[in-house]
């Protein structure tokens, strides 16, 4: 059987490269994003709409069970990031990066987990940064945004083990996407020189990490956070 | 509405009880107490329950609630307190959106 896979922000990046990755394999893949699909393919579907939309989440994850009556793996792909010092950070970006990264994980997460807990089985994984193991200058909000999703991964990994639910993070290194084409260079050196393995990562590594967190046989894996890179919290 | 909320309630406490097998849930009516003082539900079953009649209420009205907002958690009277209550509470949530 098919397996059905949510992944947010699919529009571009990670998100997009995960999408066509799982619709390779044979997978059915549901995305989102504020904007128009990048993807056409007869099993995927694209939802218009923005992770911190409650209303928004609650209407397309009922439509998934409608339409499917499962859902097998949620990928919490849909993230921004913004470099700026913590003197000059407007209370708006620091809002933005808090309801697209924690509250849209938030959101989307409680709604699939009532799916998954009905299945008793599910397997959920969020992402997270090495910005926020390093606890990078110039990416306070962000990397607090992100280590806020960590402790949530970790707690709800607690809650939602008793219905069968995995629930596990990535914390990519520097990829070149969209997220850090603002980054400046060196800056974007120095990071990498602090890595274990100094150069940026693939999507391959990332794909990597989350096979072998949705893997049937990872029944035993969850409440991890996993640094691609070498890079410890 | 009323009448639809309450058997929504009803069945969703009847399939729930195929899990916990608690003999009190045997026949559910208005009246049956679900949690709190003296409910019949663990924090568990009710979250069971919450996912189960929001999604029976989503089929059946085509609306979209949730039943866990901040108004229930800060009412002084739960709505989860019994069937009566959660039925009054959700035909509330169920007018609002029209």
């Amino acid at each position: 059987m098919k397996r059905i896979i949510l992944i947010t922000g699919t529009r571009k990046g990670i998100g997009k490269n995960l999408a066509e990755y799982y619709l390779v394999k044979g997978d059915v893949v549901i995305g989102c994003s504020r904007g128009e699909a990048s993807i056409t393919n007869d099993d995927y579907i694209h939802y218009i709409l923005d992770v911190s939309n409650e209303k928004a989440i609650v209407g397309m994850v009922r439509n998934i069970k409608k339409q499917f009556g499962h859902i097998d793996v949620l990928l919490n792909n849909a993230g921004i990031a913004s470099m700026n010092h913590f003197l000059t950070t407007p209370y708006s970006t620091a809002q933005n990066l808090f309801n697209t990264n924690f509250f849209g994980t938030f959101l989307v997460t409680r709604e699939v987990s009532k799916i998954m807990m009905k299945q008793k089985t599910g397997r959920i994984v969020n992402y997270s940064t090495v910005a926020t193991a390093f606890k990078l200058e110039g990416e306070a909000i962000y990397a607090a945004s992100k280590a806020a999703v960590e402790n949530l991964t970790q707690t709800i990994a607690k809650e939602l083990a008793i219905y069968g639910i995995t629930v596990n993070a990535i914390g990519p290194t520097p990829v070149e996407t969209d997220l850090i084409k603002a980054v400046p260079k060196d800056k974007i050196q120095s990071l990498l020189g602090r890595q274990a393995i100094k150069r940026f990562g693939v999507f391959d590594d990332i794909k990597n990490v989350i096979d072998f967190f949705i893997d049937k046989k990872s029944d035993f894996i969850t409440g991890q956070i996993i640094y691609l890179g070498g890079v410890s919290n | 509405m009323k009448e639809k909320i309450e058997s929504i309630i009803i069945s969703a406490l009847t399939e729930l009880n195929d899990e916990i097998e608690n003999k009190e849930l045997n026949n559910p009516t208005l009246e049956t107490k679900l949690f709190g003082g003296n409910g019949v539900l663990n924090s568990l079953a009710l979250v069971s329950l919450i996912t189960d009649v929001e999604s029976l209420i989503s089929d059946e009205f085509d609306k979209e609630i949730i039943l866990a907002n901040e108004k229930a958690m800060s009412q002084k009277t739960s709505p989860f307190r019994s069937v009566e209550a959660l039925t009054l509470y959700i035909e509330t949530l169920l007018r609002e959106q029209n």
